[in-house]
């Protein structure tokens, strides 16, 4: 199989930033079906910006991105609609919209995408939420849950159609060590038998190192990726300094 | 790929479900009533689901495996499930059927009635206490502040000022100047059948000085500032700000209510001038097509109205920019969690507002009757 013929999502000369700047110049990277795409970078460097960028949300100030061959950027209408049910996305701050409970969030895009039946919908939820490990907070108020589990039930609420792309902004953080384990499973289990894609903002290195298929490591200065490939190889082979840095967690001033 | 499908057979041990194509959340919702349907119709005997031809089965499909066996079967008719692809069985395999056995309803039962009317008993006498609390923190901040003026936070008080002085003085001159021209052009009609126009000027001045230009007011400052005092706070309520400035030793009180409470105490009364002045040139300008001049006009009106109804009034929008400005800061104080709990907190606000108004208004109606004012 040619593993560039086939990208999911594909990014070219891609320029992104707000009034007072330009974040990204110029990026170009290609997401393959059924993959574990990591993106990683310092704090503000534009990780989740490009993140809004691929979900369509901020129009870029130059280049394409075509999700499954279209163009999200230029889509309209039915065929936008048509384009946003094929990813979910879980928000750096979880999202979950306060005046619902968990069970509600999670059913919603249910409610209104699919004709289920309200037990089935109720069942589909409660099952994605105890894959989340949130089984019996069914009823709880989103205020009514730590800053983990707000984010455990955003994951469920993104996940609940089974899309074909999964786009998480920094899910583990703020998890413990064991719920950001079984989250790592969780997200395998998904990728190698749903054939589900993920793009990740993270950085915690257990969970790249365990998860990652693919990295891309962008930069405030370079404005841009200033490496990529497998996360193993990154630390060993990196011509980078910075870059190797990052994978042994160590100090820059070391 | 091919819809989701449903087909029912006999065999020797029991009935034969056989499911086959797509099961996804788009397409699973006919075959998941079917399949109800028969594990109903087929009550007594063992049913045996074969997933055989299943080309794709995400978290819906498995939410509907799950349905079937999380049934409550007699013995000896339980339902199975075989040929489900390996990847599909991974999915399967971290549920336990019993866990989400259809009992799932009970969760968090209706209070009673009387249990209810207890609850917004206490929720009333909460509030209550809340409010006398809360006028004893701020009265003492506000003693605080007027003793060492230098702690208070000047240039918040000063931007809130504008904000809601400053910034509201098109929309007060809008509803002063038609409160001005709808009450003189009224009276004026019925009064120059009697040919006394000129009264007019009296009705107009008195009405305006004593009652609605400090009311009006009020009501357009609880729309524009208490919903905007009680949003603001109440989003930081809502971001543990509150809870930051506490832990920074910073009183909210003093932070943020002593700032807006004496920004309403300064803006009401200006507020309350330009207002009359407005509302007062809009009744000149009927009377104008009236055939009455100006002179004649304002004569009139300094012999009706004198320096004391001018001062009663604004004394009373001293009072109702404290309230209102208090109010605001007190709804978003108490601003529970989430984004809707900040829209509850604006309308309570404003609605309070009101209230608290009317019935200040009222109280003065009658200091002022018996000091004879
Ligand atoms: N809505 C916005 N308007 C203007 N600038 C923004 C906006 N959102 C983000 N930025 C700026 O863009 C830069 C990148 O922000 P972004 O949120 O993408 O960072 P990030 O890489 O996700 O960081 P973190 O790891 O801390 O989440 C920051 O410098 C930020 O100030
Ligand atoms: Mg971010």
């Amino acid at each position: 199989m040619d593993p560039q013929g086939d990208a999911i999502i594909r990014v070219e000369g891609l320029s992104a930033g707000f009034d007072d700047g330009l974040l990204l110049q110029d990026v170009s990277f290609q997401v393959r079906r059924g993959e574990v795409f990591v993106i990683l970078g310092g704090s503000g460097c534009g990780k989740s910006t490009l993140l809004k960028h691929l979900i369509g949300l901020y129009p870029p100030a130059a280049g394409t991105i075509l999700i499954d061959g279209e163009d999200i950027v230029t889509a309209q209408g039915v065929q936008r609609l048509a384009l946003l049910r094929k990813f979910g996305v879980m928000y750096q701050s979880g999202a979950l919209f306060g005046s619902m409970t968990l069970l509600e969030n999670v059913t919603l895009p249910l409610e209104s995408y699919t004709d289920l039946p309200p037990e089935a919908r109720e069942l589909v939820a409660r099952t994605k939420l105890a894959l989340v490990g949130l089984e019996g907070f069914g009823r709880h108020m989103p205020a009514e849950l730590s800053g983990g589990m707000q984010k455990r039930a955003a994951i469920a609420r993104a996940m609940v159609l089974d899309p074909a792309i999964l786009f998480l902004d920094e899910p583990s953080a703020g998890l413990d060590p064991i719920t950001s384990a079984e989250l790592d499973q969780l997200i395998l289990s998904l990728a190698r038998n749903l054939g589900i894609t993920f793009v990740v903002v993270t950085h915690e290195l257990p969970s790249i190192y365990a998860i990652a298929d693919r990295v891309i490591m962008l930069d405030k200065t370079a404005r841009g990726i200033i490496a990529e490939g497998r996360p193993e190889m990154l630390r060993d082979h990196s011509d980078n300094p910075w870059v190797r840095r990052f994978f042994n967690r160590e100090a820059v001033s070391s | 790929m091919t819809p989701a499908r449903l087909t029912e057979r006999r065999e020797e041990g029991g009935t034969v479900l056989s499911l086959g194509g797509r099961l996804d959340a788009y397409s699973i919702a006919a075959v998941w009533a079917e399949a109800r349907q028969a594990l109903v119709r087929n009550a007594t005997q063992p049913i045996t689901v074969d997933a055989g031809e299943v080309d794709y089965c995400d978290g819906a499909g498995v939410a509907l495996l799950l349905d079937l066996l999380r049934q409550p079967r007699p013995a000896g008719a339980a339902v199975s499930v075989r040929n489900l692809a390996e990847p599909y069985r991974h999915l399967l395999e971290p549920f336990d059927p019993a866990a989400f056995a259809a009992s799932a309803r009970q969760e968090a039962a209706r209070p009673s009635t009387v249990e209810r009317v207890g609850r917004m008993a206490a929720d009333l006498g909460r509030d209550l206490w809340e409010q006398v609390a809360f006028v004893g923190e701020g009265a003492a901040a506000i003693g605080a502040a007027l003793r060492h003026p230098r702690r208070v936070r000047w240039k918040d008080a000063l931007a809130v000022a504008q904000e809601a002085g400053a910034n509201a003085l098109p929309i007060v001159a809008l509803i002063a100047f038609l409160m001005g021209v709808i009450l003189a052009f009224q009276s004026a009609v019925a009064m120059r059948q009697f040919g006394a126009e000129i009264f007019v000027a009296n009705l107009v001045g008195l009405s305006l000085l004593r009652e609605l230009g400090p009311l009006m007011t009020a009501i357009l400052l609880a729309g524009r500032s208490a919903a905007a005092f009680a949003a603001e706070i109440g989003t930081m309520k809502v971001n543990e700000e509150i809870d930051a400035l506490v832990t920074m030793g910073l009183d909210p009180v003093r932070f943020l209510v002593v700032t807006r409470v004496l920004a309403g105490l300064v803006v009401a009364p200006l507020l309350t001038v330009f207002a009359n002045v407005i509302g007062l040139v809009g009744g000149g300008l009927v009377m104008r097509s009236f055939d009455i001049p100006w002179v004649t006009y304002y004569r009139q009106l300094t012999t009706a109205a004198d320096w004391e109804d001018l001062t009663g009034g604004l004394i009373k929008a001293c009072v109702f920019g404290v309230l209102v400005a208090g109010i605001g800061c007190l709804r978003g104080l108490q601003t529970r969690t989430g984004a809707a709990a900040v829209g509850v907190s604006t309308t309570r606000a404003v609605v309070s507002a009101i209230v608290l108004i009317v019935i200040t208004d009222g109280v003065f109606a009658v200091m002022f009757y018996y000091l004879d004012f």
